[in-house]
């Protein structure tokens, strides 16, 4: 009690003038972000089909999605598998690669650019194209298997493997993740390892013990964005495989693009949208609730 | 020793993983200048010899517009949602860092919070919403967000670098007699150029390479942006001409790895203060 006082910033003066500098966010905010929530939310409970007005049909939609559609389980399905490769694998990659790229190397600069290269076009319809051409079941890819004597893989055209070919895709873009890691690997204080090495602790030790906790801020915003991203994904799978074969990579994004904008159904691709948005909270929410007991902060931040 | 052995190790192995990874980007340029035969025919990297035809016919399109129109489209697209993006997010950012009003702290919380709002989920009302005002198969329903700082990603990193510059500099401006416009637009968003740099880098590769929104939003041939004319080129002709379609993807790439390996340190640097995406 008695410290409370000395401890007290400086008395902050208000400057309500700030609000009109941040205005155009918050019209931005009400008019393209809060507003369409809101509608999506209601045009959800009703039958709107851009014809006729939005017609009030309560819960309908959602109980047709979970007991009538056959395409919603294979959806979401689809969503999940492609969710738990294309993480993952983008985090592991990332994770290794900067950590060869923190030891000092005199070309890492080259290196960085090259590894991140992928991740500013990855998400262009062009290198979609390229992924398709690549992994024809003609194409390159089993091409050069062939000369290895590796039988050829049906990479777009077995519902099994399509899936994981797009996949391949987003792990290919690790680069972003990867500088990010690069960051928080340069922040970690090399005395840690000094000491380490003192005690003598081996490199497994070492990056179990020291790299791993000192990264966990990083693994986890890395996990969040990535998984809030692989959950909407849909430029690869509708360029690659438009959803196919056998619907085997028609995400959730494709799902209700297709409900809304070829059937014009909005109503119930509103509901869709509606599910797969609480599906990412639900993600979202239980990362960061076990991330308590696994992220390690040295100290707290503003925000 | 040892370490000499570890260090080469390593460069040799990023080396090769490096080349390994980008193969499909140096195939995709060399395959340009084959014929149609020849980049099913064989799987050497270089052509037989370097030919233009694919580039030249793929330029005509595959109907009444070329890709000379769909790429003025993108610039027409990306252009102004670049420019009004960095002036919106700058006095956005500005207000943030630099003032104390109501409400303040949940307002930065609920701003932070729009960057985890899917694009997915409010796509349908905002195309009926630009329906209604008329703004579909144009370019507003881009720029338009833009005005209003719709892009929290970018209000973000102002922020982070704008509480970098020291307070002391808007007292002694201040007390020279500097308004808030003015310090604002003579002395921080200068120091800022870096931040700036790489607000515009970002948000012109993000733009340039779109498919979602304008697969949306736009629906006559005649407004289609580089991406939707790369995909109709494939999809309009049963039989693929596989050259002409690559040669026009690396036209569409060109101009974002320019700019990449022209600003790549801002790009990097931008990244890792406050990364997302990619």
């Amino acid at each position: 009690m008695k410290n409370s006082l000395a401890c007290t910033p400086k008395r902050k003066f208000r400057d309500n003038i700030g609000l009109l500098f941040i205005s155009p966010w918050i019209i931005g905010f009400l008019a393209f972000q809060l507003y369409p929530l809101v509608a999506s939310l209601f045009y959800s409970f009703t039958d709107y089909s851009l014809l006729s007005k939005p017609v009030f049909t309560g819960l309908k939609n959602y109980i047709d999605i979970f007991t009538v559609d056959p395409d919603f389980y294979n959806s979401i399905k689809a969503t999940f598998i492609y969710t738990l490769i294309a993480v993952p694998g983008k985090l592991i990659f990332a994770l290794i690669i900067a950590m060869i790229l923190n030891s000092k190397l005199r070309f890492a600069g080259a290196y960085t650019t090259m590894y991140y290269l992928p991740s500013i076009l990855g998400g262009s319809v062009a290198i979609s194209i390229l992924w398709r051409f690549l992994f024809k079941s003609d194409g390159i890819i089993n091409m050069a298997f062939g000369k290895l004597s590796i039988p050829a893989v049906d990479w777009l055209g077995s519902p099994d493997v399509a899936l994981f070919t797009i996949s391949l895709l987003t792990i290919w873009q690790f680069g972003s993740s990867m500088v990010i890691f690069l960051t928080g690997l340069k922040n970690i204080p090399y005395e840690l390892y000094e000491a380490a090495k003192i005690d003598g602790a081996s490199s497994v030790k070492k990056f179990l013990h020291i790299t791993v906790p000192m990264l966990t801020p990083m693994i986890l915003f890395n996990l969040v964005m990535q998984t809030i991203n692989a959950f909407q994904e849909f430029t690869g799978a509708f360029v690659i495989t438009n959803g196919g074969p056998m619907k085997a990579t028609n995400l959730m994004s494709l799902m209700i693009y297709d409900n809304a904008f070829s059937f014009f159904k909005m109503g119930y691709a509103s509901a869709l949208s509606w599910i797969l948005f609480i599906v990412i909270i639900a993600m979202t929410l239980i990362i960061f609730r076990t991330s308590n007991n696994w992220v390690h902060y040295e100290d707290k931040e503003d925000f | 020793m040892g370490f000499r052995i570890k260090y080469t190790l390593k460069n040799v192995f990023l080396l090769l993983f490096g080349l390994l990874l980008i193969y499909p980007l140096v195939w995709l340029f060399f395959a340009s200048f084959k014929t149609n035969n020849e980049i099913f025919g064989s799987l050497k990297l270089l052509p037989n010899s370097f030919s233009w035809d694919a580039y030249i016919n793929g330029w005509k399109g595959s109907g009444q517009f070329g890709y000379g129109v769909f790429l003025l489209n993108t610039f027409k697209l990306v252009i102004p949602t670049v420019l009004f993006t960095i002036a919106s997010s700058s006095v956005v950012a500005y207000g943030f860092a630099r003032f104390n009003f109501v409400l303040k702290k949940p307002l930065f919380a609920l701003m932070i919070s729009t960057l985890m709002l899917p694009n997915t989920v409010i796509i349908i009302p905002r195309y009926l919403q630009f329906q209604k005002l008329g703004w579909l198969n144009s370019y507003l329903p881009f720029i338009v967000p833009a005005i209003f700082a719709c892009y929290p990603f970018f209000i973000f990193m102002l922020v982070q670098f704008f509480r970098g510059i020291p307070r002391d500099l808007d007292e002694s401006a201040f007390l020279d007699g500097c308004g808030r416009v003015r310090f604002l637009i003579s002395i921080l968003l200068p120091l800022s150029k870096s931040a700036l740099f790489s607000v515009a880098i970002f948000q012109f590769i993000w733009t340039w390479n779109d498919f979602f929104n304008t697969l949306i939003y736009i629906d006559s041939v005649k407004k289609f942006p580089l991406s939707l004319g790369l995909r109709m080129s494939m999809d309009a002709t049963t039989s693929i001409n596989w050259n002409q379609i690559i040669a026009m993807s690396i036209i569409t790439i060109i101009p974002p790895v320019i700019l990449f390996f022209f600003a790549q340190k801002h790009f990097v640097q931008g990244i890792a203060t406050t990364g997302i995406k990619g």
